[in-house]
């Protein structure tokens, strides 16, 4: 989280992209310049499924705001079935973390393929007011981290 | 931030021209992750991966004994491969090397000077942080045998050998009926050519089992299969025939003297009967009978033995049993091929009440001058000329109910052009009514040929589908259907009604997938490596596709799709060696609990468990543990998540430097 000198709330999204589908549509984005905000940090795993749940409570430890998962669409999995672990998982997680506090809206898992890189921009630009409009994550933050 | 302390890193920044310069401050980013844990070099050039750009990094690694780089500049799907070059001729191990995604990621997408620098600054970190933790990688190798194993003799299985062959490498194709020839071989004429099937595919046959490159196993099956890419090891189940195979001529006189005659004979798809040791067509290869243990008398009764006492080399033997033998190969192609699904469950066809009512394939049968009716059109139930013929499209095709199938049979339109224009030729008399839903004609001719036979041939095509087949007192059938152009309701009396009826892939292709740990989708089609860039090729490494097993396709295409398969095998067994992917999965032994979780997870059957002894801190004892077999794994990660003791990590996206990365992006 930061808030600039306008006050402005600007979160930290981290956004975990597997290499073959989602990495791929988010150079689409780029090649094709379609922007979303620069709170979208991406971070690159082989598959969907590499995303261990404790990667995604970490980042809400330490302070993201919101953590968005993109993998292969269904049945497209690089490796077969990456992505429908992945999607049980998080099912399994995001609940559990709405109950705690951490808003549904902070937590999404998306299908983007290589050909949708304006699909990737349009679904970070929808995550990221989501959060904005939630304000900072304070539940999980750990303080204790913090300068 | 736990650092390795012998960590030295060199951090590049590209300007990309002004791709990246544009829009990032890119003195800036050089000069903050100057400041970064490790990094003991930092600088930026115009265009990075330039030669002159790759002799700066070769230059920095040398002059400053950099242990690992960062390269801010564009997607690593780009240039990390270039960047891994360029770190392996300075002397480092290539998997030192992390590229920061400033381009497509930041400069392409940000308009703001002071937001694409924040951003650049936190990906360089993130990078950073990452290649703190990295190790060097090796990528092992593995042999290959070079020796393909074609799975199914169809013309699909028939063709990739004869490729594979061609280019000078050992090919065994299994086919588990008596003879190769697959479906191709029951049919009478092929579009769009109208030429003779058996002339173009018999001359293939001969060929395979000519060449001395190829052996063929029939009447087999694929029972059991192990291995990895380049390294299959494979059991195949010979099916007793109870006959000497070494030393039977072909000679046939056993067939006809055999006096079980009553079989539904298959190749004909039941139209007559064959005797219980029988040759499955003429041309079969090997032309070697079998004798069929459910109708033979002598496996009944104990009695008869005709046809030992006929043969005159003694080549029957009663006592044979199944053998298995046990190959090597490098590379393994499924053409399993495909059915007509069964048409019992469309009462509203009467398929099973009226003989009248048969299949297309039926009909190629009765139309084949081999077949029998010997090529003449006849109505089955009375052997009488028909004058009036109905075909209906689409049956058990693009169907939402579960007794259809949801996707296109794709040949179905073309076989039925055909076979109307070929009536239509023969046997000017006959009127031919098609009713269709859509008719599909993509293929080089195809349409041509469909316009052929409305124009030329007269072929009354019907917009509009069927509801119900009557049987009527004077033993013809009445078609009751629906002309959606006219908008009116139809009822045709007609002889003969024939069922264009959905192909599915051999039931066999289920067991086999499971086998080669290959992917099926929804239909039981095999999944294809990836849809449009790697059709050939199944996920599983060294696992090809060729024909109908991956999709519906005419012949033509499977034709092409069997060459492709076989030069990707080709390219495959060329290569003395695999260099193996080393970002793969590996198990910490001490934390491992043997529990199985991560193997059944895995998609690649590349965890295997063996007892092995441990000392764990100065306890020594036998624990069964994971072992990653790392030809065979592909580095998804799936195993990585699911251990629930943390043993199982993904070398090059290890949790450590994951959890790095998202630690410097959440500063």
């Amino acid at each position: 989280m930061q808030i600039n000198e306008n006050g402005e709330f600007r979160p930290t999204i981290v956004a975990f992209c597997c290499n073959w589908c989602s990495y791929a549509g988010a150079d689409l984005a780029g090649s094709s310049r379609a922007s979303y905000p620069a709170d979208v940090k991406i971070i690159r795993v082989p598959c969907s499924c590499r995303v261990n749940p404790m990667f995604i409570l970490r980042a809400f430890e330490r302070g993201a705001d919101g953590v968005i998962l993109c993998g292969c669409h269904p049945g497209d999995c690089h490796y077969s079935t990456g992505n429908y672990y992945a999607r049980r998982r998080m099912t399994m997680l995001f609940g559990m973390l709405d109950y705690l506090g951490i808003e549904k809206e902070r937590t999404r898992v998306e299908w983007v393929s290589a050909a949708e890189g304006a699909k990737f921009s349009a679904t970070m630009n929808e995550f990221v007011s989501a959060v904005k409009e939630l304000g900072p994550n304070r539940k999980l933050r750990d303080l204790r981290c913090k300068n | 931030m736990e650092v390795n302390e012998l960590q030295k890193i060199g951090v590049f920044v590209c300007w990309c021209g002004s791709n990246i310069a544009g829009t990032v401050d890119v003195a800036k980013v050089a000069e903050t992750l100057k400041n970064e844990p490790g990094v003991v070099f930092s600088t930026d050039y115009q265009y990075m991966c330039s030669e002159a750009g790759q002799l700066i990094i070769k230059n920095a690694i040398k002059d400053n004994g950099l242990t690992g780089i960062v390269v801010c500049s564009c997607s690593p799907r780009m240039h990390e491969a270039t960047f891994r070059k360029t770190a392996e001729a300075a002397g480092l191990n290539p998997y030192m090397v992390e590229i920061a995604n400033v381009r497509e990621q930041c400069s392409w997408i940000h308009k703001d000077m002071e937001e694409g620098t924040e951003k650049a600054i936190i990906l360089g970190r993130s990078a950073v942080a990452k290649l703190n933790l990295n190790t060097p990688l090796i990528a092992g190798e593995n042999p290959v045998t070079k020796r393909a194993l074609v799975i199914g003799g169809g013309i699909a299985g028939i063709q990739t050998a004869l490729d594979i062959a061609d280019a000078g490498f050992e090919v065994d194709i299994v086919e588990k009926k008596q003879t190769i020839g697959g479906k191709m071989a029951q049919l009478d004429k092929t579009f769009p050519t109208l030429d003779c099937a058996a002339c173009i595919l018999t001359p293939k046959m001969v060929d395979a089992s000519a060449n001395d490159k190829i052996t063929l196993y029939t009447y087999s099956e694929v029972d059991n299969v192990s291995g990895f890419v380049g390294n299959f090891t494979v059991d195949i189940r010979k099916k007793a025939r109870y006959i000497n195979t070494d030393v039977c001529t072909g000679c046939g006189a056993c067939t006809e003297k055999c006096p079980s005659r009553k079989t539904p004979n298959e190749f004909n798809m039941g139209l007559d009967t064959r005797s219980a040791i029988f040759i499955p067509f003429a041309q079969a290869i090997p032309n070697i009978p079998s004798i069929d243990k459910n109708a033979c008398l002598h496996f009944k009764t104990g009695k008869c033995g005709i046809c030992q006492k006929t043969c005159g080399v003694n080549a029957i033997d009663f006592e044979q049993e199944d053998e298995i033998v046990t190959r090597e190969y490098g590379a393994i192609v499924a053409a399993t091929g495909f059915n007509p699904i069964k048409v019992d469950k469309f009462d509203e066809f009467q398929y099973s009440q009226s003989p009248d009512v048969v299949t297309s394939l039926e009909l190629e049968r009765i139309m084949n001058a081999a077949g029998p009716t010997k090529g003449k059109l006849v109505r089955p139930s009375d052997h009488k000329h028909p004058t009036d013929m109905v075909f209906i499209q689409c049956v058990g095709s693009r169907g939402e109910s579960c007794r259809e199938k949801g996707y296109c049979s794709k040949i179905c339109c073309m076989y039925t052009a055909k076979h109307a224009m070929l009536i239509r030729d023969k046997y000017p008399d006959v009127n031919v009514h098609v009713f269709y839903i859509d008719v599909r004609t993509p293929g080089k001719n195809f349409d041509e040929f469909y316009r052929r036979a409305v124009e030329e041939y007269g072929v009354d095509y019907i917009k509009g589908m069927v509801g119900k087949v009557s049987t009527r007192s004077n033993g013809r059938l009445l078609v009751q259907g629906s002309d959606l152009l006219a908008n009116e309701q139809l009822l045709l009396e007609t002889d003969m009604v024939v069922l264009a009826t959905a192909i599915e892939p051999d039931e066999s292709v289920k067991d086999l997938a499971t086998m080669l740990t290959a992917s099926i989708d929804t239909n039981n089609f095999l999944t294809e490596a990836h849809a449009k860039l790697r059709p050939v090729e199944s996920p599983t490494a060294g696992v090809f596709l060729s024909g109908v097993c991956q999709g519906p396709k005419d012949i033509p295409e499977t034709v092409a799709q069997a060459g492709a398969a076989a030069s990707k095998v080709i390219g495959l067994l060329c290569k003395d060696k695999l260099i193996a992917n080393p970002c793969v999965a590996k198990s910490e032994e001490l934390l491992c609990s043997g529990c199985s979780v991560c193997a059944n997870v895995c998609p690649y059957g590349a965890i295997t468990y063996e007892e092995k002894e441990v000392n764990d801190h100065g306890v020594r004892e036998t624990r069964r543990l994971a072992q990653v077999n790392s030809a065979v794994c592909q580095g998804c990660g799936a195993c990585t998540v699911a251990c629930p003791s943390g043993a199982m990590d993904l070398q090059g996206f290890s949790t450590r430097q994951i959890m790095a990365e998202v630690d410097a992006i959440c500063k």
